[in-house]
């Protein structure tokens, strides 16, 4: 048991990462907004269909779809934003809630109607593929390739969020919406750009997921959607810190659960997560 | 209460849920759907149109009143009326016991715990597969009938069975609200620290509301069960939620005959549409979400009613 440990921390981690990426931008727009977008996967979605679309009918390099990925689920969050989310933004989160499973729902047909309901698959260059070995185990190199880009958008992050002054707006919203208001900054602005943000991340995470848990047209309402809501939920409305360690935490949990508990599915989770809720409805590390 | 009276568009209602046995006796079986998912969908309505719990799990009670019912037809007996009965008494249980928890959260935690708790017993149905029969569905019992009518294949006495409980709970349901107890809960939905200043203890009267609510659930799940004979995950599953939640706001929260309406247009919409091509279907009814809360915010019977009280 305990030489299989490595593995599934490594696994893990990697699923973790993964779940961060997916996750990040709706710790941000619902800590900032309260604005409850059960839509976020959908913006996953476009991602995945958007690599798929690159790659295969274009025939470019996986590496080279990935900021195209971002850049479109980025777009597509702006235009929802600008033209249909904001009108939401003062409704009771039974209105967001229903409003955004609405537009999750159209998401699911229109990629069926585009892409079939077949899953789909996009192709990795050779040097993605295959595994590794190190002191005598094998580790998958895309999982190592994964990690590496998550840790490396995290940096990224955390240092947009803490050393320019976008990031310190976006922080002072997050913390006291009307306060920084007062103070001159343009939350609505700061806003829009959180919100694309958090899309082309949300996208990026959709189209390095291919590979790992394939890519069908229900995405937006899948199980994903649990998970991602999960490391919000747990983690704590509008921290990145939150978010990042419970994403970890479910990723190496839910490995390391379909390992050695495979009978109890996903049960150990929904009780870790009710629990957890329950003793802090704020998150690990909310705040409000 | 003024309004406690039966006006007369309540009388025609009532009357047409009989017509589908003279003129649609070959959807007798849709029929007999609608009327438990109308069921259903009431039972929503209480909590979360009437004492604004937003829950994303109601399916677990609607689960467990058809996995109780056909556990008791199973394995003790099957005289479905005590069935019913005590399956949805034990939806209370479950309820009563997850309404102190349930009743103290508010946003985002309260959304996440109700999903949880209906996920939760889901994966714990599919594991205990010895006692629920897991993704094969619990099977090997038959209802043979109800009050001496047999279950016939055209679906007769099915539907008279799950309208009769329908029209019971909905005159429960009509009761309650207009008590002072319905009144009470309107207003802890409308204010939550206020109503105790006046008397009205609002987490006792959510505690209240929650578990009528997860026994009417429990009697609509038990009621598919016995005119089905058969248990299968889905009345657990998060889609099931999803869907009642769906046609409640089509139909109009927080209105006695809004999940009525709306389990009625659903259901039907999709008996016609689906059949054609199933994953469209979704499309459709995402717009028809999309359209009722950025256009009528009260349903569709929120909608008819603010046109009549328009000056003409």
């Amino acid at each position: 048991m305990l030489s299989s440990l490595a593995g599934v921390l490594f696994d893990g981690f990697a699923y973790g990462m993964l779940l961060f990426l997916l996750s990040v931008g709706l710790t941000v727009t619902l800590g900032m907004m309260n604005f409850v977008n059960l839509a976020h996967c959908s913006f996953a979605a476009v991602g995945g269909y958007c690599t798929v679309s690159v790659v295969n009918r274009l025939g470019w390099n996986f590496l080279a779809a990935l900021p195209i990925a971002f850049a479109v689920g980025a777009l597509v969050a702006v235009l929802l934003e600008r033209t249909l989310f904001r009108r939401l933004y003062r409704r009771s989160d039974l209105d967001q809630c229903l409003f955004t499973i609405g537009i999750a729902f159209m998401s699911i047909a229109a990629f069926a109607w585009f892409y079939s309901t077949e899953p789909q698959s996009a192709r990795v260059p050779s040097y993605l593929v295959g595994s590794f070995q190190l002191m005598g185990r094998n580790f998958v190199v895309y999982r190592l390739f994964l990690m590496l880009m998550g840790l490396a958008i995290t940096a990224a992050l955390v240092l947009a969020l803490e050393r320019t002054r976008f990031g310190a707006q976006v922080r002072a919203a997050v913390d006291n919406q009307r306060m920084a208001r007062g103070l001159g900054i343009d939350v609505d602005r700061a806003f829009m750009i959180t919100f694309a943000l958090g899309g082309g991340l949300a996208a990026l995470g959709g189209a390095l997921a291919i590979e790992v848990i394939g890519l069908e047209s229900t995405l937006p309402l899948s199980v994903i959607l649990v998970y991602v809501l999960i490391v919000v939920a747990v983690g704590g409305l509008g921290s990145i810190r939150g978010s990042l360690v419970a994403a970890i935490v479910l990723g190496i949990t839910d490995t390391a659960g379909k390992y050695y508990f495979p009978w109890l599915g996903a049960f150990l989770i929904y009780l870790v997560m009710v629990a957890l809720l329950m003793w802090r409805p704020l998150g690990l590390f909310g705040k409000r | 209460m003024a309004n406690a009276k039966f006006h007369p568009l309540e009388y025609a209602f009532w009357a047409c849920t009989l017509l589908p046995f003279v003129l649609a006796p070959n959807y007798l079986s849709l029929a007999s759907q609608i009327a438990i998912t109308a069921l259903f969908a009431l039972s929503l309505d209480l909590i979360l149109g009437y004492a604004g719990i937003v829950s994303l799990g109601h399916a677990a009670f609607f689960g467990v009143g058809a996995y109780a019912a056909g556990l008791i037809a199973k394995h003790y007996w099957t005289e479905p009326l005590s069935g019913m009965l005590v399956a949805a008494a034990a939806a209370g249980v479950l309820g009563y016991a997850l309404s102190h928890i349930v009743v103290r959260f508010r946003h985002l935690a309260l959304i996440m715990l109700t999903l949880g708790f209906g996920l939760l017993l889901a994966e714990a149905a599919n594991s205990a597969s010895d006692l629920t029969g897991g993704a094969d569905g619990l099977q090997g019992f038959h209802v043979p009938g109800v009050l001496g009518f047999k279950f016939d294949m055209f679906g007769r006495t099915a539907y008279a069975y799950a309208l009769a409980v329908l029209f019971v709970a909905f005159l429960v349901a009509r009761r309650i609200i207009h008590s002072p107890f319905g009144l009470a809960l309107r207003g802890i939905r409308e204010n939550a620290t206020r109503m105790p200043a006046i008397g009205a203890p609002s987490l006792a009267h959510l505690r209240k509301a929650y578990t009528m609510a997860a026994v009417m659930a429990g009697a609509a799940g038990a009621v598919l069960t016995h005119t089905t004979s058969t248990v299968s995950l889905e009345v657990l599953s998060f889609g099931r939620s999803a869907d009642v939640l769906v046609m409640l706001i089509l139909g109009g929260a927080g209105r006695l005959y809004g999940g009525l309406v709306g389990a009625i247009i659903y259901m039907v919409a999709r008996d016609q549409f689906s059949g054609v091509n199933p994953q469209y279907w979704y499309f459709w009814i995402g717009l028809l979400l999309v359209a009722v809360v950025l256009l009528l915010p009260n349903g569709i019977l929120g909608g008819l009613s603010a046109l009549r009280k328009k000056p003409r």
